[in-house]
């Protein structure tokens, strides 16, 4: 697998898997995490996916144990490329596929009309056209549970609200220029509120805590205002 | 037991922050001053990773319900026992039923209370630190408040050792003291306002002048700085050519630049994953000098190779290592 490596500070390295935002730079990265999550090398802290990198953190005391003489940094590089060398992408684990079920318009999403009238569609086009699409889920940041979601149709594209809303509730769903995304916790936020998913995203005492893992594939299931009740009530 | 009479500006519970879920997004949060939290620690006979309360500027005032050995470490908020001075930087005796409190900041930003035993909040995603934005860990996933109690575990050995000494001199006193400090050569907040950064990521793509400024110009720490990041104010820092960046991840200490040219430091509530050029970042041995500037407060940045920086962090680690001995020697 073809590669750069490069410091982050004293504590962090970055392995660069592409310099674009493509699917496949993405399966590499894929490739990288699964191979860190099963043979985690003895000296890592964590590990940080990212659109075209992997961030290994590391404890630089470690290797004075191992060789005194040589910098810890070089030491961690020699460790990753090794086991780079020795990856190959296609070796990515089956992609998930996740339902998120949405209840679009309403008070769960007041810029929906907002969006539609931009783009010279009707409310219903764009709920069509939202959850028609095939998406992928780059990576997790922002927030925690938060997916950076590229494959959204250009035509329901909305650039961001002017001024940010204080609140933004926890699960809503939004577009921000061509992207799409969901919030996990309630922030402040620029993004075009379109509707509301009644599943939980960061769930803190679930292993893993997030629902959306980076590699997933998405996809949004309009419910009416009925069923997203009843997923709330059903969750307790 | 410690019950809050007054929360002070921002009092929280923190340990070494909360690693092994940033790939969810899940930030590290932890002490911004690593070493004072760590250093607190020790000087109790705790493990360096016990949770400690992290207070900032303006300090709380704190009933002690029982007796404790505590250590207050970082920066001079003016800490008194019932009215009367008590120094940081070494194991100190309360005896149940004191007031500790804060006054005026002397130096620094923030100073951390250690409690043999640690303080007993429940452990979320393997860690007590306070993940204030998701309202998670911690005590109740806040900041204190006035009427909030707090509990401690037991201790070990070692903590017991020194409870025994101290309390054989307390004698009618609220609190008893060791006549020795720990912060020696390890920390001294008062002098330095150099602070050692290895260039970033995208250092090349600022221009000369701008790469220069970085290295030579102070900076000014603004009032839009907090536990996340530390806004700066100083000469504007420009690329060469504006580029779009793919967001990747970030760590304790990065120095990131948004296009209006003001140097943004990331800590220890950054977000995981950031979309700014880097500039530099800040060799972790003098993260704790800038997690003490508040803001007003000018620092310059001095460069440093990778090199230098892990052998520098690899010094300070033998001598923590030593104070941990040290330590236990000072009570056999």
């Amino acid at each position: 697998m073809e590669y750069g490596i490069h410091p982050l500070g004293d504590h962090a390295i970055i392995i660069e898997l592409g310099k674009d935002i493509y699917e496949e730079t993405q399966q590499k990265v894929q490739v990288v995490s699964a191979f860190l999550d099963e043979h985690p090398p003895c000296w890592m802290v964590e590990y940080i996916p990212a659109f075209t990198t992997v961030t290994v953190f590391y404890d630089p005391v470690y290797f004075t144990n191992i060789n005194k003489a040589k910098l810890p940094y070089n030491q961690a590089c020699g460790q990753l490329s090794e086991m780079l060398e020795g990856l190959k992408a296609g070796n990515e684990k089956e992609q998930r596929v996740v339902e998120i079920p949405v209840c679009y318009g309403g008070e769960f999403g007041p810029d929906l009309e907002h969006v539609a009238t931009i783009n010279g569609l009707t409310a219903e086009e764009v709920i069509k056209i939202h959850s028609s699409g095939d998406y992928l889920v780059y990576m997790i940041g922002f927030a925690p549970g938060f997916p950076y979601v590229g494959g959204m149709p250009e035509n329901i594209a909305a650039p961001r609200r002017e001024s940010p809303r204080l609140k933004i509730p926890a699960r809503s769903v939004g577009i921000a220029g061509e992207q799409t995304g969901i919030y996990p916790i309630e922030t402040p936020g620029g993004w075009q509120l379109i509707g509301r998913t009644p599943l939980e995203l960061f769930q803190p005492q679930a292993e893993p805590p997030s629902l959306l893992r980076a590699g997933d594939k998405l996809r949004f299931r309009p419910i009416s205002h009925k069923e997203y009740l009843e997923w709330e009530n059903h969750k307790g | 037991m410690i019950t809050i009479i007054k929360p002070g500006i921002l009092t929280s519970i923190q340990d070494l922050g909360r690693y092994g879920f940033q790939k969810y997004g899940v930030i590290a949060s932890g002490a911004m001053d690593q070493s004072a939290h760590r250093i607190a620690n020790l000087l109790v006979g705790n493990e360096e990773n016990a949770a400690t309360l992290e207070i900032t500027l303006l300090g709380p005032a704190i009933a002690f319900n029982e007796d404790a050995l505590i250590s207050i470490c970082g920066g001079d908020l003016s800490a008194t026992i019932n009215g009367q001075a008590v120094r940081r930087w070494r194991p100190v005796f309360v005896r149940g039923g004191s007031t500790l409190k804060f006054g005026p900041g002397k130096a620094g930003c923030r100073a951390y209370i250690a409690v043999a035993g640690g303080f007993d909040v429940p452990v979320v995603m393997n860690s007590k630190s306070t993940y204030l934005r998701a309202e998670i860990g911690g005590f109740s996933g806040r900041a204190l408040k006035e009427g909030d109690q707090i509990a401690w575990s037991s201790h070990g050995n070692l903590s017991g050792i020194m409870i025994k000494h101290l309390k054989s001199n307390l004698k009618d006193h609220f609190f008893m003291e060791c006549d020795w400090s720990a912060a020696g050569d390890l920390i001294d907040y008062t002098s330095r306002r150099s602070i050692r950064v290895m260039e970033g990521r995208q250092f090349e793509l600022f221009t000369k002048g701008s790469q220069e400024k970085f290295f030579s110009e102070p900076f000014t720490v603004t009032s839009e700085s907090d536990r996340m990041g530390y806004r700066l104010k100083g000469p504007l820092l420009t690329m060469e050519k504006a580029e779009e960046m793919i967001s990747e991840a970030v760590s304790f200490g990065t120095i990131q630049v948004p296009s209006e040219g003001n140097p943004i430091v990331l800590l220890a509530d950054r977000q995981t994953t950031g979309g700014y050029p880097k500039i530099g970042q800040i060799a972790a041995v003098d993260l704790p000098y800038l997690a003490q500037a508040k803001p007003g407060d000018r620092v310059y940045f001095t460069k440093v190779t990778l090199d230098e920086a892990q052998s520098l962090y690899l010094e300070q680690e033998t001598k923590i290592k030593q104070l941990k001995i040290g330590v236990s020697l000072k009570f056999r």
